[in-house]
This record gives C-alpha cells, structure tokens and sequence, in this order.
C-alpha cells in the first residue's frame, strides 16, 4: 500500500487541476482568452499546498492523509468561485488562505500535544463566550442584516463565532470527559447542579446567542455540536432528547417573540409570497431561481448570471450566503452534489480520526470539531437549499470570509493533531473508507 | 463511544442526504415552477444573453432584430424592430422586464432552446447558443394599408388565407413603436386609448349583424332553411319575451315576406332572431363552438393575449345552453345580460375564412417556418385543419347569400371590380349614441385567397360605411 503522506501529496493533484481548470474556464469565459494569470494562481496555490504537505510529512507524519487534500480542494474550489464573483474579493481571499495556512503551521509548531488544552478548558471557555459576545459590544460590535456576526476593530472586520466553536468544542470535550461517568451513571442522571451545570449553561449561552447576537445559524451549530457530544461521551438518548426539547421551546419561543427571527421564519415558510418575495424573501428566492436555473449540469464555469445589464445585482451575498447557489447554477446538481460528497468525506475523515483515537478527550475533541464543521454546512446549505431557515454562516473553506477560513485551518491543525497522535501507535485497520 | 460515533456519522449523512434531497428539489423537480415564477427574472435575463433569432415577414423584411451592447460578462442584446409601430401587436416585443405576442409565443425557437443534453452537447463541441429566425406569413404592404386605412380610428384588422390560415394582416389601433417600450412601458400602459392592447385578439366586441353569417351557417347547415325560404320580414316580433324592431339598425322597418337571402342583404334582424330562435341555443353554440368561440383561440400568440369568443355573461364568464340567455339577440350578435354575443377580430376573421374555405376552418398561425442562422429549416408549420365546421354544399350557399350582400346590400362599399367578394356588415350600437362598424369578407368568393375581419370602435358610421371600405383596400392589396 502507498504510504500515507504520499497519498496526501497524490490527493493534491485534483487540487491543482480544480485550480487551473477553474481559472482557465472562468478566464475563457470572460475574455475568450486565457492569460498567464491563471498559470500563476494555479501554481501559487500548488505552492502553498505542497509546502503544507511537506510540513505536515515532517511534523505529524502519522496523521491522516486525506483530511488536507480534502480541505485544499474546497478551499480551491472556493477561491475560484469567488475569483469568478469579484477579483479583487479573490485577492483578498488568497492572502486570508496564505494567513490560515500560517495560522495552521503555527498551531502545530506550537501545540505538540492536544492534551495540553485540557489544562486550560476554563480559560478556553471563558475566552470563547467572551468572543461570542464581542459583536454586541459597542464600539467594535456591527450589525448586519439584523444579526450582530462581527467585531470591527480599525480596518480588520473578523466574525469571532468561527474562532468561539473551536474553543467552546475543546470545553465541551475535556468537561464531557470527566464527568461522563457521573452522567452516565444510574438510570437516571442525577440532576447535581454540578454535572448539569455546564449544561444548561451551554443551553443558556445559545439562547442568549439568539437574543444578543440574533445569530440563529451559529446558535444552531453550537447546539447541534454540544449534543452531539453529549450523545457520544454518554450515549444517552434521553439527555440529547432533553437537551432537543430545551432547544426547541426555546428557539420556539424567540421565534414568536423576536421580530428578526420571527421573519426569518415567515421567509422559510414561503419565500414567494407576493409581499415578501421583492423584500424580505428576496435573498432566498433569487438562491433558488439560481439553483433551478442550473439544472442537473449547471450553465457551466463563468456562466452564471449574477448582475444585471445594469450591473445591479441580481444575487444577493454571492461570495458569502449564497455560494452554494451560485455552486449549484454553474456545476447543476452533479457539481453541487460532488461538493457535499467532499464534506461527508471530511465528516468521515474526522469521525475517523476520533474512532482510532484511545483516550476520551481526543475522541471528544475530534468528534467535536468534525461535528461543528458538517453542522456548519448543514447549516448554511439548508438555508439556501429553503431545508432550514435561511442564516448567515459560512460554507466552510468555500465562501469568502478571512475568519471563516483561518478558524477552519485551526480547525484542521487541531484535527491533524489528533490525528497523528491517535495513528502513531494504533494498528492499521479497514474502515468505512480505506485509510 | 466509537458505537455512537458510527451513529453520529450516519445521521450526519442522513442530514447531508437531505441537502442532496433539497439540491435535486430545485434543480430538476421544481425547477419549471421557478422559472414560471413570475419574480424570477433569470429566464429573461439569460435570454438577453443570447443572440436572439430574427422576425421577418413573408417577403423577407426583418421586422425584429438583435443588437450586440456592451461586452464580456456583460454582453447582451438589445432588441431592434426596423418597422416601428407598424407590427407592434403581431409581433410584440422582447425586453428585460416584459416580453409579449409572437416574441413570446416563439422564445424557445428565437432563442434557440433546446432540451437540456443537446444544449450540453453543443457546449462541449464548443457551438454557441443562437436563436432560430422565426419567418412570419405577415405582408408588410397589405399591414402598411390596413395601418394607414384605419387612421385615427380606433380598431383593428385582421386577415388571413382561407385555405391555410396563414395570418396576413394583424393591425390593432392605436398602435405604438416597440423601440420606445423599455424608456416609456409607464406611459404607454396608461396611454389614452390603450395602445398596448393587441384589439384584433385581446378584445371582444359585441359583433352585431356579422353575427348573422354565423346563424345563417347554422340555419342552412343544419337544414333547417335554404337560401330561398321565405320568411318574414315584419317589425316589431317579440323577441326572447320583448319586442325587436328593424328600425335605426340596418336598413328599417317592415319587410314583409322575402327570402333568407334577400334577408341576409338587407341585414333584417327580425328575421335572423326568429332564425335563431327556431334554432335554439344548443344549436346556435353548437356551431358557434364549430367556428371556433368557446375555446382558446388555436393561434401562435401568447394565450394569456388572447380571450375567447362566445356569449357572455353580466359576469365576464362564458354562458353556455342552460343560462337561459336570449338566443334571438345572440343569433344577431346582440344580447342581454343573461348572455351577449361577443367576438374578437379574430374570430370573426375566422368565421369568414371558413365559410369561405368549404366550411372547413383551418388552424389560424403567424408563422410559417423556422430557419436557423445556417439556413437550414429547422420546422415549418404546416396547413392543419382544425374543424369540418359546414358541409361543402352549406358553405357554398352561405357563401352565394355572402356575395349578394356585397352585390346589392348593405357592403356594396366593398366591390372590388372584376372580383366577387363575400361578405357582411354590421354596426353595433354602444349605448352611447355611437357604434362599432363590422365587416367580414373574403374574396374572390369561389376560390378565396383573403378572408379579413375589421372592427372599427366608437364611429358614428355603419359598418357598410366605414369598415367595409378599409376591407376593401386590405383586399385589393393582398389580391395583387
């Protein structure tokens, strides 16, 4: 069998033939002529990945091969879509991957061992909320669409939720891990404020979420990835049902009583109506005008219709909420669907990593954050696709987004981590998919 | 805890299977909904990206044509019809917020769609989208007269080939330049006169005498009378329980016994609402359904453009045997409000046609083939009859009553010389002192190479005065 780290280094190819291709077909089809332009992307970007491939071979040599060429493509295949959206947003995303990629290479240089943040998952933890609850400090904190998702601090806008889940999951996993035993023990889990406690503090700091930051995406996630942590340290059924019924009261409740959710909701609920469809449903109808004009093969690369002659925008938020619209009107269904394959991949990968792992937090912690992740696309791809309501988070490595991108390296240098600590003394074994 | 990761997978792939589920929803199953919908303009807008298909008349002269603007992304074309007003409502128009009449009806061909895999193959053997030209029956001459021989009025005109249904002639007036449509669509929606509307198939008109060719189809056909029964003529008879006279309509007063054809003539309506009265309404609709009312008209225009001709109700709706409805006013394309006889041009275009054409009533259509930019003919609409609507030897003696109306009646103002042309007026008072001026013909009689509908709104002429002449130009025109 071919060692790991030489099929990371194969799985880069499609990689770099999605960046070349892309650029090439978006460039043919803006100016009917290719330029050197599109070679020098498609190398820099080789560049990057191959160096991260090089580091990771001599840094976590054991760690999993696929999760970086994963992660790589759809960070690819984003930089080219939103390359196709607006240049200059292409630019910026470029240096904001180069960022990530540093970022990533620093997490490992500096964190050899994920044990480490145990020690720290007060610290950890406080430091996330505090990061959840920037965006309403005044001052730094903006509104956008009614929803408070960034702190502004001089010229540098980051959406601090992205940076807050990796916290609040490395919490959630080193406090699930010792107190597991309590929980699980006994028919009924003793309901001590002390085991509880954490609980209803996660459940009371989404619901707040869901007042004060009005992010009913990120509050989703959040809760969605507590759960199913939850259910995995336990394997009770009854608290994650509690836990469901807590949320869903409560999400029940805010959506009659405040007015931002509640009209979310109304949206979701009929998106077409004639009051609704040129104001507040605009964003959703005009997604999915986009996804049936794509059809089952898509208008093809460069080919969607994003403004019109007027050059007003017919799409709202193309590079950010709406890029899977966009995915799904250039490539159709196969293209659309090709990417969620990419993602249950990376979930597979993840949960992979957590199934070799031997010890509780490193299970934990990589369920976690693989949980966090596939909810996250959940999340934004139900929005779109009129499955859940519609809330803005980003579609992971794909949407434009410095902060998205740069948590979700982070994300994977935490994976990778783990990775290669659970691999370096388990024995090779078959999976669901051959590792 | 690796059992509840393995569960946790599978309902995250269940979740991720709900999204692909989604995904499919839009793109493959509900993806005609959208497009119909009427707040999605991306159908409109990628048709402005495609080099749309020419119209063009029957001699060749390009009446719609597309201008490349601007470049890149953000190339499109701009629609440019070199014919200004002249064929606004045959042909309508294409821009980004509206399209109508045949720009519509023919997009897919203009725009050169095909089913989704012949577009895919073409993309992949690198063959760029372009619209189909769209060759119309339409005569710019005969459509340059009939424009010019309504003037100021306001009306319409429409003609056609009896044996084909080709459509000639579609003129409604007012008219308005399609170029000034995207700078002026406020205006010219609430334009004095309505402009925009197409009146030769979007309005219905009480037809008045015309009514009569109908009845008399239905009297002879059914066997009911020949041209030589004698009927009276007297004035005033009771009439669906009230009393009808001959005077101030056509011609006047007491006729006495004559015969249905010199009652055809002299257009008496006494003698016509018995006529129909002795019919009954269920043989009346029957033949009125034959002639084409009743239904969607089978043309190549827009269905939302068209309305259907019959006797209508106080209500807009269309009555049918049992709504009681007068059926002697009907049978003289009057009525009341329990049902009155309306008729677009076009209908009325058609009932000449096809008592013209043998009594067989021929599918009416605007185009005549589509050529795609190589030349080559992609389609090519061919003659299809729609109906047997009179035997061979009823039409031909409606026909002989027809021309003695053109001979020595009401529309002697429609004699072309050395050609025998069949016809009927009709004026049909609006209540308000003036009237709707009617007439129908085709010619020559025997072997018709025109059959035409004119409708002349808000004159104070009769339809021998007014409408007959402007046919008989139309005619003179298309008959060389």
């Amino acid at each position: 069998m071919i060692p790991a780290r030489w099929r990371e280094l194969f799985g880069l190819i499609p990689v770099t033939l999605l960046v070349t291709a892309g650029f090439t077909a978006v460039l043919i089809t803006r100016s009917e002529s290719t330029s050197e332009v599109t070679t020098t992307y498609g190398l820099f970007f080789l560049g990057c990945c191959v160096f991260a491939h090089l580091f990771i071979r001599a840094r976590l040599p054991h760690a999993d091969p696929y999760i970086f060429p994963l992660a790589a493509s759809l960070a690819a295949i984003g930089l080219v879509m939103i390359y196709r959206i607006d240049e200059e947003l292409a630019r910026e995303q470029a240096q904001w991957f180069v960022v990530g990629l540093l970022l990533f290479v620093a997490t490992i240089v500096f964190l050899r061992d994920h044990r480490v943040l145990e020690r720290y998952r007060y610290t950890i933890a406080a430091v996330g909320l505090a990061l959840l609850f920037m965006p309403r400090l005044p001052g730094i904190g903006s509104q956008v669409n009614g929803a408070f998702l960034a702190v502004k601090i001089g010229p540098i806008q980051f959406q601090p939720a992205e940076f807050a889940k990796i916290a609040i999951i490395i919490f959630l996993a080193s406090y699930l891990n010792d107190t597991r035993e309590v929980l699980v023990k006994g028919r009924i889990p003793r309901l001590s404020m002390k085991h509880f406690g954490p609980l209803l503090l996660v459940w009371g700091a989404s619901m707040l979420m869901l007042v004060f930051i009005r992010d009913l995406g990120s509050s989703l996630m959040f809760f969605g990835g507590f759960l199913a942590l939850v259910y995995v340290a336990t394997a009770r059924l009854s608290l994650v049902a509690a836990g469901f019924g807590l949320f869903v009261v409560g999400a029940t409740f805010l959506a009659n009583n405040i007015s931002h959710v509640h009209e979310r909701v109304d949206i979701w609920r009929d998106p077409f109506a004639s009051d609704v469809v040129d104001k507040e449903g605009y964003q959703v109808a005009q997604g999915l005008f986009a996804q049936a004009d794509g059809g089952l093969f898509g208008t093809g690369f460069g080919e969607s219709l994003l403004k019109l002659p007027s050059g007003q925008s017919i799409l709202p938020a193309p590079h950010t909420d709406l890029i899977y619209a966009v995915f799904t009107n250039e490539l159709g269904l196969f293209g659309a669907v090709a990417l969620i394959v990419a993602y249950l991949l990376f979930t597979e990968r993840g949960f992979k990593t957590a199934m070799v792992a031997q010890d509780g937090f490193t299970k934990l912690l990589a369920v976690g954050l693989t949980a966090v992740f596939a909810l996250q696309v959940f999340v934004i791809v139900g929005g779109v696709t009129k499955t859940i309501p519609l809330t803005g988070v980003t579609l992971p490595f794909v949407s434009y987004g410095g902060s998205s991108i740069v948590a979700n390296f982070v994300l994977i240098a935490l994976l990778l981590i783990v990775s290669d600590s659970a691999r370096r003394g388990a024995p090779r074994e078959g999976g669901l998919v051959a590792s | 805890m690796n059992r509840q990761i393995v569960q946790l997978f599978t309902l995250l792939a269940v979740l991720f299977g709900i999204l692909v589920f989604a995904t499919s929803w839009w793109t493959v199953w509900g993806r005609d909904g959208l497009e119909d919908n009427t707040a999605n303009r991306r159908p409109l807008l990628e048709d402005l990206r495609v080099p749309r298909g020419d119209i063009l008349a029957e001699d060749g002269t390009v009446l719609a044509h597309s201008n490349a603007q601007g470049s890149g992304e953000q190339k499109i074309y701009v629609r440019d019809y070199p014919e200004g007003s002249l064929f606004a409502h045959a042909i309508g128009y294409s821009f980004i917020d509206q399209r109508v009449g045949l720009e519509e009806s023919r997009n897919d061909e203009l725009t050169g769609e095909k089913n989704e895999f012949l577009t895919l193959f073409e993309e992949l053997v690198g063959h760029e989208r372009e619209g189909d030209d769209v060759h119309t029956n339409l005569d710019p001459a005969a459509q340059q007269v009939a424009m010019e021989a309504l003037g100021s009025n306001t009306g319409a005109v429409v003609a056609m080939e009896p044996a084909t249904g080709k459509v000639r002639v579609m003129v409604s007036s007012p008219t308005f330049d399609p170029n000034e449509w995207e700078e002026h669509s406020r205006e010219l929606n609430q334009a004095e006169g309505a402009p925009i509307v197409n009146r030769a198939t979007q309005s219905r008109y009480p037809p008045g005498s015309t009514m009569k060719a109908v009845t008399a189809s239905a009297a002879i056909d059914s066997g009911e009378y020949t041209p030589d029964s004698i009927v009276s003529g007297e004035s005033p008879k009771i009439i669906g329980g009230a009393p009808l006279s001959n005077c101030c309509a056509e011609g006047s007063g007491d006729y006495g016994p004559l015969t249905l054809t010199q009652a055809l003539t002299q257009s008496v309506n006494t003698v016509w609402a018995e006529v129909g009265e002795k019919l009954g309404a269920g043989t009346m609709l029957d033949y009125m359904e034959k002639f084409g009312f009743n239904s969607d008209p089978p043309l190549d225009y827009p269905h939302d453009q068209m309305v259907e001709s019959g006797v209508v109700k106080a209500n807009g709706d269309l009555a049918d045997e049992n709504d009681g409805f007068d059926v002697g006013r009907v049978a003289i394309g009057q009525g009341g409000a329990e049902g009155q006889t309306q008729a677009t041009p076009l209908q009325m275009a058609t009932v000449a046609a096809t008592i013209g054409n043998d009594g067989v009533r021929m599918r009416p259509r605007l185009t005549d083939r589509i050529v795609d930019k190589d030349g080559r003919v992609r389609d090519t609409i061919d003659p299809s009859e729609e109906t047997r609507v009179l035997k061979t030897e009823s039409a031909d003696q409606v026909q002989v009553m027809m021309e003695s109306v053109v001979q020595s009646g009401t529309a002697t103002a429609a004699q072309i010389p050395g050609v025998a042309v069949a016809g009927k007026t009709g004026t049909a008072e609006r209540g308000d002192g003036t009237n709707n001026a009617w007439f129908i013909a085709f010619a020559p009689a025997d072997e018709p190479k025109v059959a035409i509908a004119v409708v002349v709104e808000n004159t104070t002429g009769q339809g021998g005065q007014i409408a007959a002449p402007i046919a008989k130009q139309v005619m003179e025109n298309l008959l060389g």
